[in-house]
């Protein structure tokens, strides 16, 4: 009787023991609640105001000649509003930034997924990631004190801010992404692969060639996409070193502007807020925002089927 | 049915003539899979030894993995070797075709010869090796290609490039691992598609691509259903009659049904080695009768 009783105590003080701990507990599930949601709320939030400000834009300025007119001079007289010459400047500039990061970066990793000894892949990897951890005012800075006098020794007409400048810097800046994503998934392809076409009498460069780099070339493309992705949006460097002349060409050693140095050069004037000049920022930033949105959804989704390949 | 009765319930009948060194078709003419066609310990004697290895050491590191190993291994028979996990059977398998030389870290020391040549030996050609010494793995391994590439591979790094040759090669070794008749329509369909019977014979077929005269199994159906695994089973039969063939195996009702020879691996030591009925129904050591009769393993 009395020991039942006892036991029935326990039972009461450990129910309220209980209900202590899941309040305590739901206290900490609201706390990481709320920590997940800023991130989300920002998202939502930045990309409110990037939608709300554009459509003001567009409501003086047509799509139509937002998206195709040709020339870009917002804060000149005659304004015009094409946003062809920065979308242009910036293809430039990621695409010749791509053209030295990609074959560099892609023989680099398979240098290092393949062919090097772990001593010397001890060593390159970190320095590759303190490249990767140079600020990009640096690289900027590089471009115009140290590439571009190089371009223009070379070729006499280049301007003195160029797009093949930001194209050199802006390639090295992404290199330790190329490397070290496409290493990564070099180093995913199974060993049994490997072992399967050595067992066959293949060489290493066979190896690499015909096995290795087919099974990781999705996984390849994405990191590709994703460096370039990084290039669209990269914005110190290229302000410094291509200049600030909207510009539609292809000619690399003009002087050009990218959609990022335009923002740079916007946000630092004394634009007026709410004027048409200003809206301009928003409309430029959506531009971008969608450009560089859809090269990461591209690439996420390249990645995903290449993880469902070896399940 | 006991394992004793599985072994001696097919003694060897057939194979008397031991310099059998065409026949394909002949093999084809016998009733496969019934019990066993296992060689006598005559026959293997027979036979002229394709590798032979002299006390064999390999080390990973500092841990001694094989001790001294000393087998010889006949052509045209099925050796078999067994042993609990661990004992050094799959590292002895891959010493043959030096793929350990791929792992970091590794030593060997001691003579293995094929046809009479040191394998390690100074200024072998590894590649040439390889060709010579095929492999099948324990977890079938397709390249991310299609069927037809998958069996070309060899051939192509061997330097083949006629389309017609690649053709003949593809369909003579697809129909040597049975796989012909289920693959022939879909031949540039991806080898990943297939099932898993169906890969592993893509596999080996893939290894007879280089015209190898030695196959190395590493446990080749160890993963897969009773139904995938007597058709590698009955493939095997097939294979001796053409290649020698080394497996490695945990299944000891495997050994017995498709070897001749049997070397039993114990903690890095070759404890004992034999025709492969005898080894089963009258061992010679303590530590082979035990595990063979399940005692521990």
């Amino acid at each position: 009787m009395f020991l039942a009783a006892s036991t029935r105590e326990q039972f009461a003080s450990k129910s309220a023991n209980l209900d202590l701990r899941g309040i305590f507990e739901l206290a900490i599930h609201g706390l990481l609640l709320a920590c997940a949601a800023v991130s989300i709320v920002t998202t939502v939030g930045i990309v409110f105001v990037l939608l709300f400000e554009s459509v003001q834009f567009f409501r003086e300025v047509s799509v139509w000649e937002f998206l195709t007119g040709t020339r870009w001079s917002p804060l000149l007289k005659p304004q015009h509003f094409g946003i062809m010459p920065l979308f242009c400047g910036t293809l430039l500039v990621a695409g010749g930034s791509a053209l030295i990061a990609i074959p560099l970066g892609l023989a680099t990793a398979i240098y290092l997924s393949e062919y090097a000894s772990p001593l010397v892949r001890e060593i390159v990897k970190p320095i590759l990631e303190i490249l990767a951890g140079i600020p990009s005012v640096v690289y900027g800075y590089l471009a115009v004190v140290f590439v571009s006098p190089l371009i223009r020794d070379t070729i006499p007409s280049a301007d003195l801010f160029n797009a093949a400048n930001a194209c050199v810097v802006v390639g090295i800046m992404i290199l330790p992404m190329v490397v070290s994503l496409s290493e990564d998934v070099l180093q995913s392809v199974p060993r049994s692969l490997r072992e399967g076409a050595y067992a066959l009498g293949a060489t290493k460069l066979d190896v690499t060639l015909g096995v290795i780099l087919p099974a990781a070339m999705s996984g390849i493309m994405a990191a590709c996409l994703l460096a370039i992705a990084r290039a669209v949006g990269e914005t110190m460097a290229v302000t410094l070193a291509a200049g600030a002349t909207p510009n539609l060409t292809l000619n690399p050693f003009e002087g050009i502007q990218t959609m990022t140095a335009y923002i740079v050069q916007v946000s630092q004037g004394d634009t007026p807020a709410g004027t048409l000049e200003y809206r301009t920022l928003f409309a430029v930033g959506l531009a971008l925002f969608v450009s560089t949105f859809v090269l990461n959804v591209f690439s996420r989704w390249i990645l995903l089927r290449v993880e469902e390949k070896y399940e | 049915m006991s394992l004793s009765e599985i072994v001696i319930d097919g003694r060897p009948k057939r194979m008397s003539d031991t310099s059998s060194r065409k026949p394909l078709a002949r093999a084809s003419t016998l009733s496969l899979g019934q019990s066993n066609f296992s060689r006598s310990a005559d026959e293997i004697a027979g036979q002229s030894k394709k590798i032979v290895t002299r006390e064999v050491d390999f080390f990973y590191e500092a841990k001694q993995a094989l001790y001294k190993v000393t087998l010889d291994i006949p052509e045209h028979c099925v050796t078999a070797l067994i042993g609990p996990s661990g004992c050094g059977k799959s590292t002895f398998l891959r010493c043959l075709n030096r793929m350990n030389d791929m792992i970091e870290g590794t030593t060997i020391s001691g003579e293995i010869l094929l046809d009479g040549t040191d394998i390690y030996r100074r200024g072998t050609d590894v590649v040439e090796l390889r060709k010579r010494v095929g492999m099948v793995f324990q977890k079938s391994n397709p390249f991310p290609k299609s069927i037809f590439e998958n069996v070309a591979y060899g051939p192509r790094v061997a330097g083949i490039r006629k389309r017609s040759e690649l053709n003949e090669i593809v369909e003579r070794c697809l129909r040597q691992s049975a796989l012909w008749d289920e693959v022939q329509d879909r031949l540039n369909d991806s080898a990943l598609q297939l099932s898993g019977g169906q890969q592993q014979r893509l596999c080996i077929a893939r290894a007879l691509a280089t015209a190898p005269d030695v196959l190395l199994m590493d446990e080749p159906a160890s993963a897969l259903d009773p139904k995938s695994t007597a058709a590698i089973e009955e493939l095997i039969f097939k294979l001796k009659e053409i290649y020698t063939i080394v497996i490695v195996t945990h299944n000891m009702q495997q050994a017995a049904r498709v070897s001749d020879q049997t070397a039993f691996f114990y903690e890095g030591h070759l404890i004992e080695v034999g025709n492969t009925n005898e080894l089963f129904t009258n061992p010679k050591e303590k530590q082979t009768e035990d595990y063979i009769t399940g005692r521990f393993g």
